[in-house]
């Protein structure tokens, strides 16, 4: 049987109180308890990003952090991000930026951090800051084209 | 992979901590930015009995500076060291480096302590911390007693900690008007490096330490390097004094490649002086 521990945590800004086994890691228990498949689980090593999200404001790896280690914190998982994502939610369709979706919610998570931290339409640093997130099908450059379309927007 | 079964703890205070750590029956780990030892246990390459969560213990955390002396604590996390003007004015050659360690979510969890504990032989930090001379404080219920980095690295994952310790803090000593340089060469920007060097050295450009990565089972000095170097060598003697180096290739690079690059390395941070 497995060690369990109760948690509350605040997804997407609702609070949530649950009895999680300890070895869980956080994106598994939003996936399968909280219902939020958003954030995938690829290599669990934390080398392809695919599990990137929030917690308290901050980008980290879902599968590097323990569900229990969430107790406390607030979680933003890509279902939450709302209009802060939504124009590169735009300028991703536009640009073609994702195929399969495996990496896009990795992606934009990366992204929206960038971009909120007052990053320039510079392809060398955005490059530079997605380089932790993997994308089987795009080939990168459409997904730093719409990060470029939506910084260029946002200061015209 | 999921990690195996475990018990966890995330105890109040240092005291109860160590108090955790110290009884070997219960097999416990330490638990800080988990950024290794989380993929380690999902890898089942560790299955500790019990992690110990560090993370709520506060008087392992901060940046100061103490008689000139850089004090970090033991779980203060790469993102906090990037954002310190600290660490930029009194260790600018760990200013250097952060950007090429790992990746941004990887650096707002990974701590400098757990980065020391864990002596990967790819690791920046351990490499930093020779270069800088720096003293690393090791804690345990019988005391605490500090280490030269110098003294601290000994092997592939192989430090001088004993079982029951904790690092709690990295000492950097004032850096008076010495200079440092930084290179490393690898495949993607945030990826381990194929080799790296940190090097500081007197602004008259003596005494020389010149600290390798990614080159052998461990982080190391090349003091044959050094007195090249500080007896105003050339480049080229430099590098030819390389060669008495234990280098240990890798999945990414043989030997002989480790050498080659170690030389490059040498020159590109040279030139940065
Ligand atoms: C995709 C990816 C890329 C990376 N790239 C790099 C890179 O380029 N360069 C680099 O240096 N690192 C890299 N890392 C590793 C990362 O920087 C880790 O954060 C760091 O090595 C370990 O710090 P941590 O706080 O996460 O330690 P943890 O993973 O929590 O612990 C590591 C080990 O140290 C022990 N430990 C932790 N804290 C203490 C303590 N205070 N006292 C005693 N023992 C302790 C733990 O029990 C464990 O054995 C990468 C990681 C990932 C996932
Ligand atoms: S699943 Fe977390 S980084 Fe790959
Ligand atoms: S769109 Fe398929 S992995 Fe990126």
């Amino acid at each position: 049987m497995s060690d369990s521990k109760m948690i509350s945590v605040t997804v997407n800004g609702e609070t949530t109180t649950a009895a999680v086994p300890v070895r869980q890691n956080l994106v598994d228990f939003l996936r399968n308890t909280m219902g939020l498949t958003g954030s995938h689980v690829g290599c669990e090593h934390g080398v392809c990003g695919a599990c990137t999200l929030e917690v308290d404001g901050a980008m980290v790896r879902g599968c590097l952090m323990l569900a229990v280690q969430a107790d406390g914190t607030q979680v933003t998982t890509i279902e939450g991000y709302g209009d802060r994502a939504a124009a590169l939610r735009d300028a991703f369709t536009a640009r073609n930026a994702l195929q399969c979706g495996y990496c896009t919610p990795g992606m934009l998570a990366s992204a929206v951090e960038y971009i909120e931290g007052g990053g320039a339409a510079d392809r060398a640093a955005i490059r530079e800051h997605l380089s932790g997130n993997y994308c089987r099908c795009t080939g990168y450059q459409s997904i730093v084209d719409a990060v470029c379309d939506v910084i260029d927007g946002a200061s015209a | 992979m999921k990690a195996a079964d475990f018990l966890y703890e995330r105890p109040a205070s240092l005291g109860d901590a160590l108090a955790l750590l110290a009884d070997a029956d219960r097999d416990a780990a330490p638990l800080a930015g988990g950024q290794s030892l989380m993929p380690m246990m999902n890898f089942r390459l560790a299955a500790p009995g019990m992690l110990v969560d560090l993370s709520g213990l506060d008087a392992l955390r901060g940046i100061t500076l103490e008689d000139g002396a850089l004090r970090i604590g033991a779980m203060t996390r790469y993102v906090e060291l990037t954002g310190s003007d600290l660490v930029s004015d009194h260790a600018p050659l760990i200013a250097q480096a952060l950007p090429h360690i790992a990746h941004a979510a990887v650096r707002n969890r990974g701590t400098i302590g757990g980065s020391v504990a864990l002596a990967d032989p790819a690791a920046e930090m351990p490499a930093l911390l020779l270069a800088l001379d720096a003293v690393i404080t090791v804690q345990s219920e019988e005391g605490s007693k500090d280490h030269a980095a110098n003294d601290f690295f000994l092997g592939m994952y192989e430090t001088a900690l004993e079982p029951g310790e904790l690092v709690t803090a990295i000492t950097i000593p004032p850096r008076g008007d010495r200079r440092f340089a930084f290179y490393e060469l690898a495949r993607r920007h945030g990826d381990y490096a194929m080799a790296g060097v940190a090097l500081s050295c007197a602004t008259d450009r003596t005494d020389h330490r010149v600290a390798y990565f990614s080159i052998a089972d461990r982080a190391l000095r090349a003091t044959a390097v050094e007195a090249v170097l500080d007896a105003g060598g050339a480049v080229d003697d430099a590098i030819a004094a390389l060669e008495g180096l234990p280098f240990s290739g890798d999945l990414n690079a043989s030997d002989a490649t480790k050498k080659h690059l170690s030389g490059i390395v040498l020159k590109r941070a040279l030139g940065g002086l």
